[in-house]
This record gives structure tokens, sequence and C-alpha cells, in this order.
């Protein structure tokens, strides 16, 4: 969802950060527990694309006001009533409708090893040759679908410099649709003036890592 | 299976907003119930995911890689050109690392890592994200306003000195590197680990100076 409220970058109006120190992993222990049944329990047909995009649509309170670990937790629950793996009624009762044998207990080194063993390549294949190298400029196009996309309202329209390729990755465009479609990934620079205006330091820059279909030479 | 249905993940989304209890501690252990009553989870196994990140996987890993760059030249220049191969020689290669890029601080550049359009964090090597990093206002911040926002984590960035903000919009992750203190050429690695501190590696603290240094 292109324009929605989870596009963040630029926005004025949430105040100062509040800073913390050295806070344990969870702060609060539902945090693990939500953490750990994300990593355990999901649809196996699911892209980490969809997963964001599901996130994404959440009503913008709810986005705005749900902590982190919640709004996994929403797209956990949205995966699995989606796969028919539950039901709403059981999410909303917490009764399981016909409870299953006890699951097989994974111990900490089978976790380590998953976490370890996660080390996903996202490259993909992709026939055509890159349209852009180092040092090319490029414009970042008016680039609004309705569904999931990686180019942030805050750098659309602008002008800016290719500075990395990363031979292609999969498309988040499509990948939110199940669909996998390799494409060439830059990194882009951009001068804080061109997207902030005078008030932004001549010396500082912002990039992004932005798909070939996301650009257009200047 | 999976739908891929926009429409009906936007319902379902309104439906648990409107349903589900306002406490995110009981919404979390009415799921767990749920899911161990089906059999999909076992209490165990959660238990080792967040003993995982608590005890094993946290900032200490990227405060190795750091060290280790500063005090030898080969490794140096391994992290710069292929992070992600760089740190699977301690091991620390694994979720969201599979496209790790280390982006240096000199006396001339800061650097700082922010994800916009969501959280996007390198966790293998760095552990849990803290609550700053998935805040509305960092993320927001971040790419507008850098200067404003380390000063906000008490950093102070001289304005002839450059910021570069890299926002996470795809797999890359990042680790910042930042610069080796004066008056710590005798220390060792082991001792300089302890100096690099977690902000340090997303850009958000710069000098790295020991007390009384």
């Amino acid at each position: 969802m292109m324009d929605g409220v989870h596009d963040l970058g630029g926005m004025h109006g949430f105040g100062p950060v509040k800073v913390t120190e050295d806070e344990p992993a969870f702060p609060e222990a539902w945090e693990g527990r939500a953490y750990g049944m994300v990593q355990s329990v999901g649809d196996p047909e699911s892209t980490i694309d969809w997963f964001r995009h599901i996130v994404e649509l959440m009503p913008p309170a709810a986005y705005l006001s749900e902590p982190y670990f919640q709004k996994w937790q929403y797209v956990q629950i949205i995966e699995l009533v989606q796969a028919g793996m539950l039901t709403m009624e059981e999410v909303l009762s917490g009764k399981a409708a016909e409870p299953g044998p006890p699951a097989k207990a994974r111990n900490i080194d089978s976790v380590l090893g998953i976490i370890h063993d996660k080390q996903h390549s996202f490259e993909r294949p992709c026939k055509t040759a890159p349209k852009f190298t180092l040092g090319d400029r490029v414009t970042t196009r008016r680039h609004m679908p309705p569904g999931h996309t990686r180019l942030p309202a805050y750098a659309r329209g602008y002008e800016g410099e290719v500075i990395a390729h990363h031979n292609a990755h999969a498309l988040p465009d499509a990948g939110a649709r199940g669909e996998e479609v390799g494409e060439h990934l830059f990194t882009v620079r951009f001068d804080a003036r061109t997207l902030w205006g005078d008030a932004a330091n001549p010396l500082d820059d912002v990039t992004l890592d932005l798909w070939e279909s996301y650009l257009d030479p200047a | 299976m999976a739908t891929f249905d926009r429409d009906d993940a936007a319902d379902l989304a309104r439906h648990l907003h409107s349903h589900l209890p306002s406490d995110p501690a009981l919404r979390t252990k009415t799921l767990e119930s749920l899911l161990v009553d089906r059999g999909m989870v076992a209490p165990e196994t959660i238990d080792a995911w967040v003993e995982a990140y608590s005890d094993h996987i946290g900032p200490k890993r990227g405060a190795q890689v750091v060290a280790r760059a500063w005090v030898d030249e080969g490794f140096h220049t391994r992290l710069m050109k292929d992070a992600t191969k760089a740190i699977a020689e301690f091991g620390f290669d694994g979720d969201a690392t599979g496209h790790l890029k280390a982006v240096e601080n000199t006396p001339d550049q800061h650097n700082l890592i922010v994800c916009t359009l969501c959280s996007c964090y390198p966790f293998s090597l760095l552990g849990m994200s803290p609550a700053w990093y998935k805040s509305a206002a960092y993320r927001a911040r971040a790419v507008r306003e850098p200067r404003m926002v380390l000063e906000e984590f008490g950093v102070r960035v001289p304005q002839d000195v450059g910021i570069r903000v890299w926002d996470s919009t795809a797999e890359l992750r990042y680790l910042v590197v930042p610069q080796r203190p004066a008056g710590t050429e005798d220390w060792d690695e082991a001792q300089l680990t302890q100096l690099v501190t977690r902000n340090s590696m997303i850009g958000t603290d710069r000098d790295l100076t020991p007390e009384g240094g």
C-alpha cells in the first residue's frame, strides 16, 4: 500500500526519539513469546514481502499504536487464518476447535541452528543486463501502485546517483503477490537538499536501495 | 495455502483491531495457549527463541567484528568488501544478514542507519533492535533531520562532517564501523570490544573515546 501510514520517512509530528541504552532483548515478557511464536508457526507459502504488506494493511490507527511485535502477531494470525490453519473463532476465543498432539519441542541448539541457517539470499536470476552503472544519474519514478512497494513517498520523483549495483534481487512488488521476479537492484544516493530543501546541510545525503523499475535515466 | 488477497487481509486486520483485547500480554498468552493446544508449537520452543536472543545473540557480536576490523587490516579489507562473508568467520552470519554491507565512519563522514518503511535490522549480528529504532519518531525523522535526531542521542556532529543516512529499503542490511578512538593504540582486541556500543554500530553514537581518555 504505497501511500499507507507505514511510509513514515520525513513525516513530522512524532516528537523526540525516546532514547534507551542497553535494554534487554525483550523488555516485556510477552514480546519474546510473540517473537518466538512468529518464528515457530507460519504459512510456509508466505513471502517476506507479503508479510510486510499485511502489516501495511493494518488500520492506520492500529499501525501507529500497536507495539512492534503486536504488528507481527497481526500478520501471523492473518496468515494462519488465510491459510486455513486457524479460524478467527479460535483466535478470539483462544480455544482449539480440535486439540492436536503436542508439538515436538526444539532446544536452544536447534533454534540457534535455525537462526544461523536462515541466511537467505534474495539474489535471483535476471535475463536482462542492468540499465544503469555506477555514477549514472537517475530519477525515481512517480511509482504508486496500490499494492506493496519499497520506493518510499519521500524519495519519488527526485534525481540521484547510482553508487552500487547488487545484481538482481527479488522484486518486493511481485513478492507480495506471491510471484518471484528477479530485477536489478541499485543503491542510489540523493543529496539531502534535493529531498528536503535548503534547511539540509549541503554535505548530507540519503541512500536508498532501489529496483530498476523504480528508476528512469535522469 | 497463502492467498495473497489484500482486501481479505485488510478486512481481517480491521476485525482483529475491533475484537482483540487491548492488552498485548493477554493477547499473546491467548494465542500461545491456542497454538500449543493445536499442537502447532511447544512452549519450550518459544523459551528457546527467547533464550537465543536474550543470552546468545546480541550487539556483543557486532562489537567483536568491529574490534577485529580495527586491529586486523586483512579482516578490515574483507569486511568492507563482503561483510556477510566476513562475519561468517565468527559464525555470526544468519537471520537478516545474507546481504550485509559495512559502512565506515571517517573524520569527514558519519553514517546513520534507518528503515523508514518497517524496521529492518541485522538480527544475527546485532540481536533484537532497540525500541527507539522501531519507533515512528526515529523512522520518520532520521532521513530528514539526522543532526537533530543525533543530538537527542547526545551526539553533535560538526557542520563540516557530512552525514549519510542509509534507508534499508531492500534486503541489504547495514553495519556502521565506528572510528577507533585515539589513545587506544595499546589496547588489545578484547579490550576494544568493550568500547563498541550497540548505538555506534547503527550510527546513533560516534565518539567512542573511553572515559578519562
